[in-house]
Formats: structure tokens, sequence, C-alpha cells
């Protein structure tokens, strides 16, 4: 049985959603644009992950094994609402940039996948690390994406201008076209750093 | 004239996969071959222009005049579910060489986030049912050319000599990205 730590860290490294599993690519792509939508849409990932995580690890002997799909999608559409309402009273600029995307995280795979993956057979503390591991995996690679794109697609990071005047912005990974592309590199450059670091 | 504008943008110029990112993991998934990513489109307009429909009679005679908007992901994404097995059940019975062609895509299809993503966008664009389906239909036209047109690519990527580590996901992505960029050229050309 792995250990706490171990649970935590495969999310982060050894099965990171984006790099390894490649699960959940629709937000990857759409909304790093900057480094800032990334991050919030990595917390609010995040949020949901964890906590339909503990719910359907808590529900696990009372969900009948043949409804437990459309059960799963429920309790994740249920949080996913509590999300899209807080975002849009608290960060409603967040939320606009975010758009279709907020209420999008029902069909992230990631979610189902880790309920259906993990926390329908372990408990509630064990799902719960489970999914923070899986939710911080996402949104560092999320926000690592949103950083390159934003530094070198507007000049800027966070929305500080930081490259100077006489920086010249390369617009296209601001654009759909450097979304694919600017991934497709780093998941090669990500190939390289995991096979040196010998894990496979 | 506005309905072709909604055609022209939907499929060419706002194509759902390369321009608005939905739908990547099929596209990613099921591109390999052109066979099965036709497949894939097929079953993808049939179910997308039905879960339009609904979606629209649902949020129209429920959830607008009852004043629960906010269930509106919960309604729709339950909805898309339970349409998807009852599309299942009744093209088994009714329709056995369908079924055959198109139903290892259909559970793959509740999970598609463009079905959800065109029900959400159909509301919020105030479309009438007209400019609904159409928008559907196209949407899923525009779908099923891009997994096919990167289907063809991935098919001759095989023969290709690509570094190792650029190997499968990578490469898929970085031709997409160009595909994205010839697709960018329809932009512009008509504007809504």
């Amino acid at each position: 049985m792995a250990t706490l730590a171990q649970e935590f860290s495969k999310g982060v490294l050894k099965e990171n959603p984006i790099f390894r599993l490649l699960l959940g690519m629709c937000p990857v792509l759409a909304v790093t644009v900057t480094a800032n939508n990334a991050l919030g849409m990595g917390m609010a990932t995040l949020f949901v992950l964890i906590c339909s995580n503990i719910v359907v690890s808590a529900l696990r002997q009372l969900i009948p094994a043949r409804v437990r799909i459309p059960a799963y999608i429920l309790i994740i559409a249920t949080f996913v609402t509590i999300v899209d309402m807080v975002m849009n009273a608290y960060l409603p600029d967040l939320h606009a940039a975010l758009g279709i995307f907020i209420p999008l995280i029902v069909v992230n795979c990631i979610i189902l996948g880790r309920a259906e993956g993990f926390a329908r057979k372990n408990g509630i503390g064990r799902s719960a690390i489970d999914a923070l591991g899986m939710g911080v995996g996402f949104t560092l690679s999320l926000t690592i994406l949103g950083i390159i794109r934003e530094l070198i697609g507007a000049g800027s990071l966070f929305e500080v201008s930081v490259m100077g005047a006489a920086f010249q912005p390369m617009v296209l990974l601001a654009l759909p076209p450097g979304a694919f592309i600017t991934l497709g590199v780093l998941l090669g450059l990500f190939n390289y750093l995991f096979k040196r670091m010998g894990i496979e | 004239m506005e309905l072709l504008a909604i055609i022209f943008v939907a499929i060419l110029a706002n194509n759902i996969v390369l321009n608005q990112f939905l739908g990547i993991c099929p596209f990613l998934g099921v591109s390999k071959r052109i066979e099965t990513s036709l497949g894939m489109g097929m079953a993808v307009i049939f179910v997308m222009t039905l879960a339009a429909i609904v979606t629209w009679i649902v949020d129209i005679l429920l959830l607008v005049p009852f004043g629960l908007t906010y269930l509106r992901t919960i309604a729709f994404i339950l909805i898309i579910a339970a349409l998807v097995q009852f599309v299942e059940i009744v093209l088994k019975k009714t329709n056995p060489t369908l079924f055959r062609a198109l139903g290892i895509y259909l559970p793959l299809i509740t999970t598609n986030c463009t079905i959800l993503g065109v029900a959400i966008l159909n509301v919020q664009a105030a479309h009438n049912i007209i400019e609904t389906i159409v928008y559907a239909i196209a949407t899923a036209i525009g779908f099923t050319i891009a997994l096919v047109i990167m289907a063809g690519i991935r098919e001759r990527l095989e023969l290709a000599n690509v570094p190792g580590l650029l190997r499968g996901a990578a490469v898929t992505l970085v031709s997409a990205g160009i595909l994205s960029l010839a697709f960018m050229g329809f932009i512009g050309i008509v504007t809504l």
C-alpha cells in the first residue's frame, strides 16, 4: 500500500494528468492564454476534484454499482454549479474570461476518472490526498503553460508587463494554434525530463 | 443569409476543435484512422443534433419559466447522459446495422465536451429552434472535418521519421497547431 506522500506525489509527477495521462486537455488548451486564467481554472478544478472525491468515497457503500456513473456525474455537477456561482459573485472578471469552460468542468475526464478509478475503492482521507495530488499536478501544468504563453505571446506575467518596451510579442502563442504547438513542444520536453528522472 | 453565416462560422472560421478547443479528447483519441474518425463524426452529428433540440426545449419550457437557470449545468448533463443511453437502446432494437457502426462511439460521447458545450452555447447565444438545429449540425460537421483531416495527417505521420521524444501525442499536437493555423485563414471572411 502506498504511503500518503506517494499518493500525493504520483498526481504531480508520475501520473501527472496532463503530461503523463493526457486527460482533461480542453481547458488546458483553451484557458492558458494568460497565467492568471490558467491558475484560476486549475484552482476551480482542484476544488471540484477534492469535493467530488470525498463525497464519492463517503458514499461508496451506498451507490449501487449499476448507476454509479450517473451518480458521480450528478455529484460533480453539483460542485461545478457551486464553483460557477461563487466565481460569478466574487471573481466576475475571471468568470467572464473562463466562460463556458467553467460548466464544462463537469465533463473533465480527470474528475470522473479519479472517482471511478480511485475514490470508489478507497477511504475518505486517501481519496482526498489523491485528489489534492492530481489537482495540484493539473494546476501546476496549466500554470506553466499559461506562464510560457503569456510571457512570449504578450510579454507580461500575471498581467504585469515584464519584458520591457522593446520586446516584440510573438502573438501566435496567444492564438489557438499557439496552444497546440506550445503544449506539443512542452510534452516533448517533459518526456525528456521524465526519462532523465527515470520515470517511465 | 443569417443561417448561412452560422454554418460557415461553425464549420470553418470558428471550428469547434481547432479554434474553441472543445472535444480535444476524442480529437486526440479517435483520430488514428480515417474510418474510425468518420464513425465518431457520424455519432457526434446524430447525438449533438438530438441533444441540442432536447436541451433547448427543456431550457425554454422548464428552466426559464420556473427560474431554475442555475440548474442548467446539472440538467443538461443529465439529459445528455440519458439521451445517449436512450439512443443506444433504440438503435440496438431498430437498426442493428447502424448500431454496429456507431455503437462503440456512443458511450464515449457522454463525456465529449462538445455536446454539453454546444447545448450551453446555444442557450447563451439565445438561438431560436431553427438556429439551434443548424448550429448543432454545422458544429458537428466541423468536428468531423477536423477529425478526418487529423486522421489523414496521422496516417502519414506514422511513416515519417519523428524524433523519439516527440513521438505520439507531442507531434500530433504540433501538427494540430499547424492545422489550426490553416483554419485561422477563414476568420474574417464572414462577420456575424
